[in-house]
């Protein structure tokens, strides 16, 4: 089957993002005082090296389990046993292109094939300049089945640690180059 | 549902988009992609699970009067009243149900009431230029708003954004994430706009200008416009094909 009607072509969300997308709770995937709950931060960068001060950043992940509260997991859709878990964060950047989403560490994922997948949150990044979401994944350090995981396996070695959080006092770091050296892996997807 | 299921996860999955569906995300004509598009070409990311699913947001999310942007207020902004409307459906024609519409836009001068527009052009206290809305189960949304106003900016010598609404889309799964603008038809300043030509494709390009709507018009209070948005339709399982004797 093909498409049959087109697509509507992505825009850039701008530099006024904040008026139509920000969320008072928006960075909290899981509410404040979950157990296991952490930080996860990171900066924006240019390829001039510059603070990216107008994007935002959106995660969605599995809980802690491995589970997804959505009809068209094949396991079918379960809802978190952590009270208010949403699976979904939004945070745009402050001035020098910081962002900060509040969240836990997901369950490694079974694969149509017969894999696991590591622990992974996804994030898209919108911002000023990008016509198009660019999308990317976080993996967390010191996780056995990281070695294993069909995605980052395909991913040029040299570039995978562009993809793998480092720890940080109140949880883990993950900062994103846009361009230029350590650029940030970004996946079609 | 097959006895393999048990063991096997058959996941549905996304048609990945055209090449020209979308803009080039270095489009040199925008110049604040020069240093924020990615050098390296993206790579290629098969749709797993943590892809096929995706937030199903909107419950709780939207207040009463949040699509109309015009009773948000104590009292009426100014410009022309207008009327947006129209349906979310996947590339197949399906309605996208349930699904979250978000909509932020610049008032009747083309101003934005943010802290970084500092153009000289008045703010309006009766409008904040933002909108949510639930589609209904045959993929409907319903906005009430002001015709937003063009506005310059610095991107080239005498630039200017042609009028345009934000919108922001979620559908059911992480891969049919979209955010787009939409333009209103025949407006004059689309030739010197390097965003709206930022797609390359003609067709795809007039997917994003609403259509004029004259049925929806209402007599005596406001003009309408039609804003269909298409996002991507899924992939046939070879399952689906091998099993379904329908």
């Amino acid at each position: 089957m093909s498409e049959s009607l087109g697509v509507t072509p992505a825009q850039t969300v701008g530099p006024y993002l904040h008026i139509g997308l920000t969320w008072a709770d928006g960075a909290y995937v899981v509410p404040e005082g979950t157990p296991g709950a952490f930080w996860l931060r990171g900066r924006i960068v240019d390829g001039t090296g510059a603070a990216v001060a107008d994007a935002m950043v959106e995660s969605w992940q599995a809980d802690p389990d491995g589970r997804f509260d959505h009809p068209d997991d094949p396991r079918g859709a379960r809802r978190s046993t952590i009270p208010g878990f949403r699976g979904f964060g939004r945070a745009a950047t402050d001035s020098e292109g910081r962002y900060a989403l509040h969240t836990v560490k997901p369950g490694p994922l079974p694969t149509f094939d017969g894999d696991t997948e590591a622990p992974h949150l996804t994030l898209s990044v919108f911002g000023r300049g990008l016509l198009h979401r660019l999308v990317t994944r976080v993996y967390f350090p010191d996780e056995a089945a990281n070695a294993t995981d069909p995605v980052l396996s395909t991913v040029d070695p040299r570039r995978r640690d562009t993809l793998l959080a480092s720890p940080d006092t109140d949880g883990f770091r993950f900062d994103i180059r846009l361009q230029g050296e350590h650029e940030t892996v970004f996946f079609a997807v | 549902m097959t006895q393999d299921a048990d063991r096997r996860l058959i996941l549905p999955s996304y048609r990945r988009d055209d090449v020209d569906a979308h803009p080039p995300l270095l489009s040199p004509g925008y110049r604040s992609t020069v240093a924020r598009a990615p050098r390296q070409p993206l790579t290629y990311l098969p749709q797993r699970l943590t892809e096929i699913t995706g937030p199903l947001l909107g419950e709780g999310r939207i207040g009463e009067l949040d699509h109309d942007l015009t009773r948000q207020h104590d009292g009426e902004p100014l410009g022309q009243r207008i009327i947006v409307h129209g349906r979310v459906l996947d590339g197949d024609g399906r309605a996208v149900p349930h699904t979250l519409v978000e909509i932020w836009q610049a008032n009747a001068a083309g101003r934005y009431r943010h802290a970084a527009d500092t153009w000289p052009a008045p703010l309006d206290p009766n409008f904040t230029g933002v909108g949510r809305a639930l589609t209904d189960a045959d993929g409907r949304y319903h906005f009430v708003t002001v015709q937003p106003g063009a506005y310059p900016w610095r991107n080239h010598d005498n630039a200017w954004r042609p009028a345009h609404i934000h919108f922001s889309l979620f559908g059911r799964a992480f891969t049919q994430r979209l955010v787009t603008q939409m333009y209103f038809p025949g407006d004059p300043l689309f030739f010197q706009d390097p965003i709206f030509n930022s797609v390359r494709d003609e067709r795809a390009r007039q997917r994003m200008v609403a259509r004029y709507d004259h049925t929806t018009t209402r007599p005596e209070w406001a003009l309408a416009y039609e804003f269909d948005i298409v996002l991507r339709g899924r992939e046939a399982t070879v399952f689906e094909d091998e099993d379904d004797d329908e």
